[in-house]
């Protein structure tokens, strides 16, 4: 019996992918990577997860463009969908404050990110948007209301930039993190905003950004106006934080203190510490994979030179290996968004993915010393996410 | 109070899963926003694709009423008033 849990829990998970234009499965039967047909096909599809709790649920962001912001719910391995009765939305603006002029209230443009809240809380879920809002959902993402300590916190105009900095797809909520110890305990990244910290379920927030550069600022020490890019604790030690940031590379260890500390600096320099994902291992804390992009003149934001490669490190960032055997040697300008690089939850397991904007998915199982193409030719990629069914 | 009117409303391809796969819906309102209203009631979540929390017509919507174009939800309806939302679809 115990082998057998082992073996199950070892086999390669299937990889939920959302992109431009839907959702996709592609799982591994006999040898082979197969890709479902898509899931709300012809939608944008930000996020696509399974509730690691039951390992049957699945919520879909569907962000049509031209309709509104939806969330779709499967429990038959996307068979069947049932949207979101109350999808995340702002309460509507106050008739004073649409009178005055200083608001015609704010409305929900995309459901960016999709977390699962703590083991302790089973049905509950995490919803985060442009502009940068944070939902909760208690049954399973059939409802949503907003989180009112930060979508309603009087400064979250100063630290999201009125809800708008200008960057291209809108400023967004994204990489919530939910301490697996303390449910009330989060994080979340806000792009040109920063990382911000509640230890009261998110009835209050307190910037957490220090030691983070942000050069597209006037010189100085900024308490936020950051923008990091994706944040993960570690699952195993969930005080250990990394931060793929604009502006680098970033290890903090909470127990320590509050001083993020920029290991990005130890990458080569001709390829620097830019990029947008970053992904953990399962049980060790000092290990953790990102793939490099290009930050240089125009921030084109393409795997450097046109040779994609992924960076490892072993202990915390104090050194880095490249890894780049079986991805393209030469004219490969793809980028992988944040949400698209992504690492086995179990410690037996040795797998790594990612996928691109240019629709392909690449895996390793030699935790990144090697890599083959999975699937190609699909939408622009926007997030590859673990799943194991049960 | 403006008398409720009884008015055609046609829909594009987009919003057809709501509508049992309608094209041509009947729906009774004094406004736009109204009618909306109705056709949510039939078909539910409907309005909110097409409508945003604010009460703002979204974007990419186009509505007109008797071939004039239409942003205001509060526009009067009158009885035979034909409604058509369609979608201005754009990018790749």
């Amino acid at each position: 019996m115990e082998s057998r849990t082992r073996k199950r829990a070892s086999a390669r998970p299937a990889l939920l992918l959302g992109t431009a234009k839907g959702g996709f499965i592609l799982a591994e039967a006999n040898g082979a990577w197969r890709l479902s047909a898509p899931m709300q096909f012809g939608s944008k599809v930000n996020d696509f997860r399974l509730d690691p709790r039951d390992g049957r649920t699945l919520l879909l962001a569907s962000n049509g463009g031209h309709l509104g912001p939806t969330l779709y719910r499967s429990v038959d391995r996307g068979r069947t969908w049932t949207e979101a009765t109350q999808p995340p939305k702002f309460a509507p603006a106050s008739r004073a404050k649409r009178f005055a002029g200083t608001s015609r209230g704010r409305a929900v443009k995309t459901n960016f990110w999709l977390e699962p809240a703590a083991p302790s809380n089973p049905g509950a879920w995490y919803c985060g948007t442009t502009p940068p809002a944070l939902f909760r959902s208690d049954d399973a993402g059939a409802t949503w209301r907003g989180v009112d300590g930060w979508n309603e916190n009087p400064s979250w105009a100063t630290w999201t930039s009125g809800g708008d900095s200008g960057t291209p797809d809108g400023s967004m909520l994204h990489s919530i993190v939910v301490d697996p110890r303390d449910p009330a305990h989060l994080f979340v990244g806000v792009s040109s905003g920063g990382v911000f910290e509640s230890r009261d379920a998110g009835a209050s927030w307190a910037p957490l950004n220090r030691g983070v550069a942000a050069d597209f600022l006037p010189p100085g020490d900024h308490a936020f106006g950051h923008d990091p890019h994706h944040v993960v604790a570690h699952p195993a030690d969930p005080d250990r934080l990394y931060q793929q940031n604009h502006c680098g590379f970033y290890r903090l260890d909470r127990k320590k203190g509050d001083a993020w500390k920029r290991v990005g600096r130890n990458l080569p320099k001709e390829i620097g510490d830019v990029g947008f994902g970053v992904a953990v291992h399962p049980t060790d804390r000092d290990v953790a994979w990102m793939f490099p992009m290009d930050g240089t003149r125009l921030w084109p934001r393409t795997s450097p030179g046109g040779r994609p490669c992924v960076f490892r490190t072993d202990d915390g960032g104090r050194t880095w290996k490249r890894l780049d055997r079986g991805l393209p040697k030469r004219d490969a300008w793809f980028t992988v968004m944040r949400q698209a690089l992504c690492a086995d939850d179990v410690a037996e397991a040795t797998g790594v993915y990612f996928g691109t904007t240019s629709g392909e998915v690449w895996g390793s199982f030699d935790r990144g010393a090697s890599w083959r193409s999975l699937a190609a030719h699909l939408p622009r990629i926007y997030s590859v996410r673990v799943a194991r069914f049960r | 109070m403006a008398a409720s009117a009884q008015v055609t409303v046609t829909v594009g391809s987009v919003l057809l899963e709501y509508t049992g796969g309608r094209a041509r819906l009947s729906a009774a309102g004094a406004t736009v926003g109204e009618a909306l209203d109705a056709l949510d009631r039939a078909h539910a979540g409907f309005k909110w694709r097409v409508v945003d929390e604010q009460g703002r017509l979204r974007p990419h919507m186009a509505l007109f009423v008797n071939g004039a174009p239409v942003r205001d939800l509060k526009r009067p309806l009158r009885d035979g008033d034909d409604v058509r939302l369609l979608q201005a679809l754009s990018g790749g």
